[in-house]
């Protein structure tokens, strides 16, 4: 009875779930529960945690909302870089009949987790938190079109991140690659709650990324200022517009391959299985239509972000606007038309194959045009080279090199030799790095002024830039050179001793890159000592040319006190060669959606909800389940959702702007 | 300054001498063309990327803020003329590396039998291909060689300059079997065939590996392939066939158990059935086939009776698993005993075989490429026309 009693309460929960027997991971949970309690402790010490409440977890303002997606980021690319340099340390011993330091069921998950949580809680936050941030300031508007809905995803996202992050300390994480395609990822080959942990992790992250992305689809048709036609949208905005186009495309298929695989996995339908009429590459096939727009939603917003920061730091019109809207829609269509390139080697038959690696190889031209079009801006330009455009010129030098790779990647009968071997590992981060994280960088510094009202410091900004280049190049060209001597990814031991040299030189170029996230950490918390010295009263630092740099910095909860009215496609750049006066008078109440905290709420029961079904706690799960539905329709029957902010309050801030401009001169 | 860059340069440079680069030098014919069309494709898309390059770090340089002399024009933002370069350029690039991928994927379709030994030399009917069946298995190889009736694990052999014809599956998850001195890889895939067709030009000892992560045991999942000359390989063969093991179906499942870093082992002999047997997931006796039930439902299915036709499965391959809500695991039950199953599928994939060398390839379309049966495309043509991939390096 005693032991009916514990299975009911715990499901397949136990003592032994508890990874005590792995001495990493236990030194892991050490330092993290004192690292975690020392915040909890500091924030309890000064009294924070109202504040953090009222002021941030509860806000449904989009720039605190674009602010906390960037800290989730942040704090998960330390998660998932840990990931990586473990691989590489792995890697760079386990050779001449040395096992290494990590088991296969340790050095399993980890490559596992280094792919789903760089992809789905690091990239994804933080082109999320970018978009959030800056598009409702670039199309002159005050919030986004569902202020709600947009706090509500970010903690389904935290929620996700929570699942994965508990994996590491409770039971165990995937053992399938980032991907999970079975039949290994079906209950007869993975029997545990790894591949649990994934697919709820997932769901519960991905309601909050398909709702963002209705979202913010929304805002940018419906929430321009007027004047703002679609043709006058500054880049960054079209190319998150052609992102959330994707997102809500794509991500109902990353749901419905995921629900398929549960329904699998728990009551036991054949959709994926080898037998009864299963078909495994059915899967295959559905998670990469999902995966393949999932690149081009990473690689879009970067693609503004740089097409903003060439115009600015070359004090220049963009070359070719016109064609690089284009461009990005082209982009945005083909991109699902190429997922059979990820599987030419599963015998889809040389018509087939042909077809799809014909169509990736059109994918090139349009990104192909806009390489020529910042190129172009930069031509009888005046380059600034501050450190959002040393970052640009990095990621253009970086991304034709991957950009080549992949091509390559795209012509089957190479595809055949060169399928999941390094050098297609080496092209992806050369690509996702080199395009992704670069851009996310150039975007942090260009619009960390805006956020804060003060710069980054340069010194160890220009520090993290070199030790990240070069970190890269370090670290993934020897994989290009393993790759041609056919080593293939996910491998735990080696017997060949001549290529061990390449696999230290690439951890070498893993510990610089750590020393770039250092140096990155060190520069944002120097900037924050020195950010008397550092600050930008002007609201304008780089003599921009979008409407964000016509507010203060940061901008007030209103974003404008009265809605510009746009000229041009540079529409602050027309306006302040228009000689624009801020209006001083006539402020009038602005209406503003009120915070709430049902966001948090009903992603912490999303939580516990997908808690109790990774563990067979099913009292767990149907509670959780019935308090989600209730405080869903409870939320509805919330009539207090909106205040006005007064008008004298309006002229109070407006005036304070005023006399700050005035002491600048 | 040119010197101290050849300094630099030099590490580096002993450093690659002193590896094998086995994808850019391979001593298959199949890999070889793969190689070649993947340093030509290189090539072409170099002939667009070190301009831009170069014009990046060139307009960086030269239109720097310092540097007053040069123009600036900060309203200049459209030239359709330039336009219409910076779309025609990757454009004109991708049509000619469209033309190539059309042609090099149908030509090296790894289910398309090969028609050339190397570079000159036609497939004829003299030669007849060495028949291989590879299962992937947790976390070995089982390579059965059907015409000479032995099997080995861990260990592939084949003489040199013969076509060799691979059927490919798996018994548990997918893996991809790949041998890079010899040809590009393919999936393994439980309960379904790939093929892949090659042949190996040079004798030696070559490296063979799964090429996409399988569980705890992938990273052990390596062959040796041996390129042997006509009369070693006969030696190899005399040898299987001296070993004391033989394969039946029992020991087949026995084999089947999950099992890392596994010696090399042969077999004198193989139940003939069996690589029919594991491809549709009937080793087991007493289960229904696949091939057998997708046979009964082509002719409208059993109907009820073929719901209720289920038995429970006593033996899973690692252990009793079903999922937590699912009915019990089971499987269908099998309506003819499993030699009349293994018999019909062997029948069905004897008449297969039949039409080596193929006279009329696969229906090739497309510029330079004849139609089958069309003149110089017979393999047994003198004049050596094989399309457009005659580009030696």
């Amino acid at each position: 009875m005693p032991e009916t009693l514990t299975k009911f309460i715990f499901g397949r929960l136990t003592l032994e779930s508890l990874p005590l027997h792995e001495p990493i991971v236990v030194g892991t949970f050490i330092v993290v529960a004192l690292g975690g309690l020392a915040v909890l402790g500091a924030i309890t010490y000064f009294k924070l945690w109202g504040y953090l409440w009222r002021e941030w977890f509860t806000s449904v303002d989009h720039k605190k909302i674009g602010i906390m997606y960037m800290a989730l980021g942040l704090v998960m690319l330390l998660r998932g870089f840990s990931d990586a340099i473990m691989m590489r340390l792995q890697q760079a011993i386990a050779f001449n009949g040395s096992e290494g330091y990590l088991n296969a069921h340790h050095y399993d998950q980890i490559f596992t987790a280094h792919g789903v949580i760089m992809i789905f809680f690091v990239a994804m936050p933080f082109v999320t938190g970018l978009m959030n941030f800056v598009m409702p300031l670039q199309i002159g508007a005050r919030d986004v079109s569902f202020p709600f809905l947009n706090n509500f995803s970010f903690w389904m996202t935290v929620g996700g991140a929570i699942l994965v992050m508990a994996s590491l300390f409770v039971g165990e994480f995937a053992r399938t690659g980032w991907l999970a395609y079975p039949p290994l990822s079906g209950i007869n080959y993975s029997p545990d709650v790894g591949v649990d942990y994934y697919i709820w992790a997932l769901q519960v992250a991905g309601v909050g990324t398909t709702l963002s992305g209705i979202n913010l689809i929304c805002t940018i048709i419906k929430m321009r200022a007027p004047g703002m036609t679609m043709m006058r949208m500054p880049i960054f905005t079209w190319t998150s517009l052609c992102t959330n186009v994707l997102i809500v495309a794509s991500f109902p298929v990353l749901t419905a391959v995921l629900t398929l695989l549960a329904l699998d996995r728990y009551v036991g339908t054949n959709f994926f299985t080898n037998d009864f009429g299963g078909n495994p590459m059915m899967y295959v096939n559905l998670i990469w239509i999902w995966g393949h727009p999932e690149v081009y939603i990473l690689i879009l917003p970067l693609f503004g972000v740089f097409s903003e920061v060439t115009s600015t730091f070359s004090g220049k019109r963009l070359f070719g606007y016109t064609s690089m809207v284009y461009a990005t829609v082209v982009i945005t269509i083909l991109s699902y038309l190429v997922w059979l390139h990820h599987f030419f080697t599963m015998g889809s038959g040389a018509s087939v194959n042909s077809f799809f690696g014909i169509t990736t190889m059109i994918i090139s031209i349009p990104t192909g045009a806009k390489i020529f079009n910042w190129l172009f801006t930069m031509y009888r330009g005046r380059i600034r080279f501050e450190l959002p455009m040393m970052w640009t010129v990095a990621f253009m030098l970086t991304f034709v090199v991957g950009g080549m790779t992949g091509v390559l990647l795209a012509v089957p009968p190479a595809d055949f030799v060169l399928h999941n071997s390094l050098f297609l590992i080496a092209h992806f981060h050369n690509v996702i790095i080199g395009g992704v994280l670069f851009g996310l960088f150039a975007g942090i510094a260009y619009w960390w002024p805006k956020a804060f009202g003060f710069k980054l410091d340069p010194f160890w900004g220009k520090v993290s830039f070199w030790c990240w280049v070069v970190g890269f190049w370090f670290a993934f060209m020897p994989l290009y050179i393993l790759g041609l001597m056919g080593v293939t990814r996910r491998m735990r031991v080696f017997d060949d001793p001549s290529l061990q040299i390449w696999f230290v030189i690439a951890a070498f170029g893993a510990v610089l890159i750590a020393c770039g996230i250092a140096a990155f950490l060190v520069q944002i918390f120097v900037s924050i000592r020195k950010r008397a010295e550092l600050a930008d009263l002007t609201g304008d630092p780089w003599h921009g040319r979008t409407l964000e740099w016509s507010t203060s910095s940061p901008p007030p909860a209103y974003n404008f006190a009265f809605t510009p009215i746009i000229r041009d496609n540079d529409a602050w750049w027309a306006m302040k060669k228009a000689g624009y006066r801020r209006p001083l008078s006539g402020f009038k109440p602005i209406h503003m959606p009120r915070n709430t905290g049902t966001g948090v709420i009903l992603a912490a029961f999303s939580v516990a909800l997908g808690f109790g079904l990774i563990w067979y706690i099913w009292w767990l799960a149907a509670l959780s389940f019935v308090c989600l539905i209730a405080t869903a329709i409870g939320h509805t029957f919330n009539y207090h959702r909106d205040f006005d902010i007064p008008a004298a309050e309006v002229a109070q801030t407006e005036e304070a702007r005023t006399t700050l401009l005035a002491a600048q001169g | 300054m040119q010197r101290s860059g050849a300094l630099l340069l030099f590490p580096l440079a002993v450093l690659l001498s002193g590896c094998d680069f086995v994808v850019l030098a391979p001593a298959g014919d199949v890999a070889a063309q793969q190689r070649d069309l993947l340093v030509v494709s290189t090539m072409l898309m170099l002939l667009i990327i070190v301009p831009v390059m170069a014009l990046t770090v060139f307009f960086a340089w030269r239109y720097r803020q310092s540097n007053a002399k040069a123009a600036y024009t900060p309203d200049w933002d459209h030239s359709t003329k330039l336009e219409l370069v910076i779309w025609a350029a990757p454009l004109l690039i991708v049509i000619c590396l469209g033309a190539l991928t059309w042609l090099g994927t149908h030509l090296l379709d790894p289910y398309r039998r090969i028609d050339r030994i190397e570079p000159g030399q036609l497939v004829t009917q003299n030669h007849k291909p060495l028949r291989v069946e590879v299962v992937a298995l947790d976390w070995k190889w089982l390579f059965i060689y059907p015409d000479y009736g032995i099997a080995s694990v861990n260990e592939l052999a084949a003489p040199v300059n013969q076509p060799i014809d691979f059927r490919i599956t798996s018994s548990t998850v997918m893996n991809s079997f790949y041998i890079p001195a010899l040809a590009g890889q393919i999936y393994a895939m439980p309960g379904m065939e790939t093929k892949l067709h090659a042949v190996i030009n040079r004798p030696g000892t070559y490296t063979g590996f799964s090429a996409n992560y399988s569980g705890a045991g992938f990273s052990g999942m390596r062959f040796a392939f041996h390129g042997l000359s006509d009369q070693a390989f006969a030696e190899w063969v005399a040898q299987s066939r001296s070993a004391r093991d033989t394969l039946s179906r029992d020991n087949y499942l026995e084999l089947e158990r999950p099992s890392e870093n596994e010696p090399v082992r042969h077999y004198a002999s193989v139940d003939p059935d069996l690589y029919g047997a594991i491809l549709n997931l009937c080793v087991e006796r007493g289960k229904m086939c696949m091939n057998e039930m997708m046979s009964i439902d082509a002719r409208g299915g059993l109907g009820l009776a073929g719901v209720r036709n289920t038995l429970p499965l006593q033996y899973d391959k690692l252990a009793r698993r079903g999922a937590v809500f699912g009915n019990d695991p089971s499987y269908v039950a099998s309506i003819c005993t499993a030699e009349e199953a293994a018999a019909a599928s062997r029948a069905a994939s004897d008449a297969d075989v039949k039409y080596w060398p193929v006279r009329d390839l696969s229906p090739l379309r497309g510029a330079g490429l004849l139609g089958p049966g069309t003149g110089s495309r017979r393999a047994d043509a003198e004049t050596p026309s094989l399309g457009l991939l005659r580009f030696e390096l």
